[in-house]
C-alpha cells in the first residue's frame, strides 16, 4: 500500500493567537504538527504493520508512507516530527506565492501533488486547530475523484480487493463505511494513541528526504494561489476583550443553593 | 432579486432548527430557495411552511443517507451553475460542511465555514482562536458558499406557501465519482427525548469527574430541559456516546447557558464550548483550568453539589 499522509503545521494550541495584515501571525508563536494529523501518521504506521509482511515500510515492501505538507520553510519541523514516528520520506510545497491561501487554493496544491504520484490511501486529520474548517478532506477527494472517507474512528483495509471501510463517527451516530481504493480517509482522536518517536526513530529521521516543490515544480500559476487568489478576503479582525473573572464559591453545604440563586440572578429561572 | 439557497437538515422526518436560521439568513440576501434532498419529503415539506421560504426544490430517486457528501454535492453544484445564486447557505453539520466543501471546488466559488452572522451585503461573521478573535469576510468569487452555526439568530414564528418542484434523479443519471463510497450500517444517535446539543440554549455536560454516573448530570440537564454533553474522558470510557462530546473533535456548541461538571477545562473541550454565552462549573479542584472561563463556578462535589441544585430549580419551577 503506497499511502500519503497529509500534515499542517499549526502554532502550539495554547499559545495565545493573533490576526496580522488579514492573517494569522504565524511568525511570532511556536508552531507544531497540528495534533490530529499525528492521529493520521500513527494509523498509516499501524496498517504498514498490519499488512506488510515484514512489518515495516520501505524499499522492496510494496508499502510506503510519504508525508505532504503546504506551508513556510518552517513546516520542515512538524515534517520531522511525523518522519522520526516512522514515516519514510516527504514532500514539502513552500512557495512565497502560496502566503495566504484559502482552502480551495490549499486543496488545489495538495491535490497536485498527489495526484502525481498513484497512492492508495490518503490519510488527513478531519481538523487543523487554527483554522479550524474541517474541509481539506472532502475538498481533495472532489478534487482527486477518489471516495470520500472522513471522521474515521477506525479504519480496516483488505488490500488484495482493494476494500476499505471504516467507523464514521459524527453528530448522526456511527456510520459504517465501505469503499475501493483510492480513498481519502480523515481520522478522529478516538482512533489509536500516536506513539512518541524513539531515539532511533529520531536519528533515523535526520537522514529522510524532504522534497522541497515550488509552484513552477508542479506546473500551477502562482496567480492562481495566494492571497490574491483567495476568494474569500478578511474585511477586519478584533480582538475580544478577555471574560471578566467571574465568582467562584466553596461548597459549604450551599453550593447547589448558590448555583440556583445565581441563576435566578441571571433570570434563567 | 438575488436569488439564495439554502440546504435543509433533517433528521427523522423533521426539519432542524438551525435550516429555520438559514432561511432568515437567506431572507436578508433575497429569495430564498429551500433544497430538500429526501425521498419522504410531505411531511418536510408541511414543517417548511412555518419557515422564511419561497421556493423548494426536492430532490429525489436516490437514498442520499446512503454516501459521502459527493452526490449531494454534486446536484447542488449543477443547480448553483444553472440558477447562478448570488449564496448557498449550509448549517455547519459535519456533513453539511463536506457538501459545502465540495460545491465549491465544483462551482469555484468562495467558501466561509463557521459563521455566525450574515449581513444582506454577505458579510460574514466569524469568532476564531476560541472565541478571542471577531473577524467579519466576505467571499469575492462565485457564489458564496457560507456555513453557519446553529444559535446565531433569533427564530421567529412565521408562515409561507412555498412553490414546489421536484426533480427526479437516479444513479445512473449522476457521475459515477459522485458515488464511490456506501454507508452499509448507521447506528443513529438516541436523544434520549432531551433537545439537540448544538441548537439548546442550555447545556449540562459531565467528565471524569462522574466517575461513570451520568445520573446527576441528566437530572440537572431535565430541570432545566437542557442538553446533554459528554467530555473526552467520558466518551473513551463508554459513559455516554461520542455524539455528546463537546470539543476540538466533537461538537461546539455556543447556548446561553453551559454547565461543566467534573470537567477539568482541557484546551481541546474548551474548544467546543468557549463561545457560550454564559459559563458554569462545579469541579472538587479550586485549582482546575475551567474555572479561568466561568461566570459563576462551585468548588465542591459535583454528587452533592448537582443534587441540591436540582432540586432548588425543581422547586423554584413549581
Ligand atoms: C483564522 C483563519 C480563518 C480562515 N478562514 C478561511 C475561510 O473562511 N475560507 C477559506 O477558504 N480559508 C480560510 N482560511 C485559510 C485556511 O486555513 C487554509 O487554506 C488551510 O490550509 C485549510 O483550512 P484548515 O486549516 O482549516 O484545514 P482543515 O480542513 O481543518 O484540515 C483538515 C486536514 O487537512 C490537512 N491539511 C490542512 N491544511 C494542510 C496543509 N497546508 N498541508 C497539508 N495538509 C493539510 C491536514 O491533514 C488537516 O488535519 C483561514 C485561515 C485561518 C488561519
Ligand atoms: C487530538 C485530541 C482531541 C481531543 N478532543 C477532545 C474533545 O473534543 N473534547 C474533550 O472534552 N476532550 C478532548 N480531548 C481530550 C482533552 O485533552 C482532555 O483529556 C479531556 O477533555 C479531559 O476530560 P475531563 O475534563 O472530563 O477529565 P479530567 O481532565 O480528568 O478532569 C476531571 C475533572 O473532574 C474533577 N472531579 C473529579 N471528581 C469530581 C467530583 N466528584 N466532583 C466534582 N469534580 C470532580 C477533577 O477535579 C478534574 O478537574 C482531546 C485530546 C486530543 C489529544
Amino acid at each position: 500500500m503506497k499511502i500519503a499522509v497529509c500534515v499542517k503545521q499549526v502554532p502550539d494550541s495554547w499559545a495565545e493567537k493573533k490576526m496580522a495584515g488579514g492573517l494569522l501571525d504565524r511568525a511570532s508563536v511556536d508552531a507544531v504538527l497540528n495534533d490530529l494529523d499525528e492521529y493520521a501518521v500513527e494509523e498509516a504506521l499501524r496498517l504498514v504493520e498490519t499488512h506488510s509482511p515484514t512489518g515495516a515500510s520501505g524499499e522492496g515492501s510494496g508499502h510506503s508512507i510519504t508525508i505532504i505538507s503546504m506551508g513556510p520553510d518552517r513546516a520542515t519541523e512538524a515534517i520531522r516530527k511525523a518522519l522520526s514516528m516512522g514515516a519514510d520520506d516527504a514532500i514539502l510545497i513552500s512557495d512565497p506565492a502560496l502566503s495566504g491561501s484559502d482552502a480551495l487554493a490549499t486543496s488545489l496544491v495538495l491535490a497536485a501533488v498527489i495526484g502525481a504520484k498513484d497512492f492508495d490511501l490518503i490519510l488527513c486529520g478531519t481538523e487543523s486547530t487554527d483554522a479550524r474548517m474541517s474541509v481539506i478532506p472532502a475538498m481533495l477527494a472532489q478534487r482527486l475523484g477518489f471516495a470520500q472517507l472522513t471522521f474515521a474512528g477506525s479504519i480496516s483495509v483488505v488490500p488484495e480487493t482493494s476494500q476499505i471501510t471504516i467507523a464514521r463517527m459524527t453528530d448522526v451516530g456511527v456510520e459504517n463505511m465501505k469503499a475501493k481504493l483510492p480513498a481519502v480517509v480523515s481520522v478522529i482522536e478516538k482512533i489509536n494513541e500516536p506513539r512518541y518517536p524513539s531515539f532511533k526513530g529520531i536519528m533515523a529521521s535526520k537522514k529522510k528526504t524532504i522534497e522541497v516543490k515550488t509552484l513552477s515544480d508542479l506546473g500551477i500559476d502562482p496567480a492562481t494561489v495566494g492571497m490574491s487568489a483567495a476568494w474569500s478576503e478578511v474585511k477586519d479582525a478584533q480582538a475580544r476583550p478577555p471574560r471578566a473573572a467571574g465568582v467562584k464559591v466553596v461548597d459549604d453545604g450551599n453550593g447547589g443553593n448558590a448555583l440556583v440563586n445565581f441563576l435566578v440572578e441571571k433570570r434563567v429561572i | 432579486m438575488s436569488q439564495v439557497f439554502i440546504l435543509v437538515d433533517h433528521a427523522g422526518g423533521h426539519i432542524t432548527k438551525a435550516t429555520s436560521e438559514l432561511a432568515l439568513f437567506g431572507k436578508r440576501i433575497g429569495e430564498v430557495t429551500a433544497l430538500i434532498f429526501s425521498n419522504e419529503s410531505s411531511p418536510l415539506l408541511e414543517e417548511l411552511t412555518t419557515m422564511a421560504v419561497d421556493r423548494a426544490v426536492v430532490i429525489e430517486g436516490i437514498n442520499f443517507d446512503s454516501y459521502s457528501a459527493a452526490p449531494v454535492a454534486r446536484i447542488v453544484a449543477n443547480l448553483i451553475s444553472e440558477k447562478s445564486p448570488s449564496a448557498f447557505l449550509v448549517s455547519s453539520t459535519v456533513k453539511g460542511k463536506e457538501v459545502a466543501a465540495r460545491a465549491a471546488v465544483l462551482t469555484n466559488s468562495g467558501l466561509i465555514t463557521d459563521a455566525i452572522d450574515l449581513t444582506s451585503e454577505l458579510v460574514a461573521t466569524q469568532s476564531i482562536f476560541g472565541g478571542s478573535t471577531t473577524v467579519h469576510s466576505q467571499v469575492t468569487h462565485g457564489c458564496a458558499i457560507v456555513t453557519l452555526r446553529s444559535n446565531s439568530i433569533e427564530v421567529e414564528a412565521t408562515t409561507s406557501n412555498p412553490v414546489v418542484e421536484t426533480v427526479v434523479v437516479s444513479v445512473d443519471s449522476l457521475d459515477p465519482s459522485a458515488l464511490l463510497d456506501q454507508v452499509i450500517s448507521l447506528e443513529a444517535t438516541v436523544s434520549g427525548g432531551r433537545p439537540e446539543l448544538t441548537e439548546a440554549a442550555i447545556v449540562v455536560s459531565g467528565g471524569r469527574g462522574t466517575n461513570g454516573d451520568f445520573t446527576p448530570v441528566e437530572a440537572l440537564a431535565d430541570s432545566l430541559g437542557a442538553a446533554v454533553g459528554a467530555s473526552r474522558a467520558a466518551t473513551d470510557a463508554g459513559w455516554y456516546p461520542h455524539s455528546h462530546q463537546v470539543g476540538q473533535t466533537g461538537k461546539t456548541v455556543s447556548p446561553q447557558l453551559y454547565l461543566a461538571c467534573g470537567i477539568s477545562g482541557a484546551i481541546q473541550h474548551r474548544a467546543g464550548m468557549q463561545t457560550s454565552k454564559m459559563i458554569i462549573a462545579v469541579n472538587k479542584d479550586a485549582e482546575a483550568p475551567i474555572f479561568d472561563l466561568v461566570d459563576f463556578g462551585v468548588v465542591g462535589d459535583l454528587f452533592a453539589v448537582l443534587p441540591q441544585a436540582t432540586a432548588g430549580i425543581l422547586s423554584k419551577k413549581s
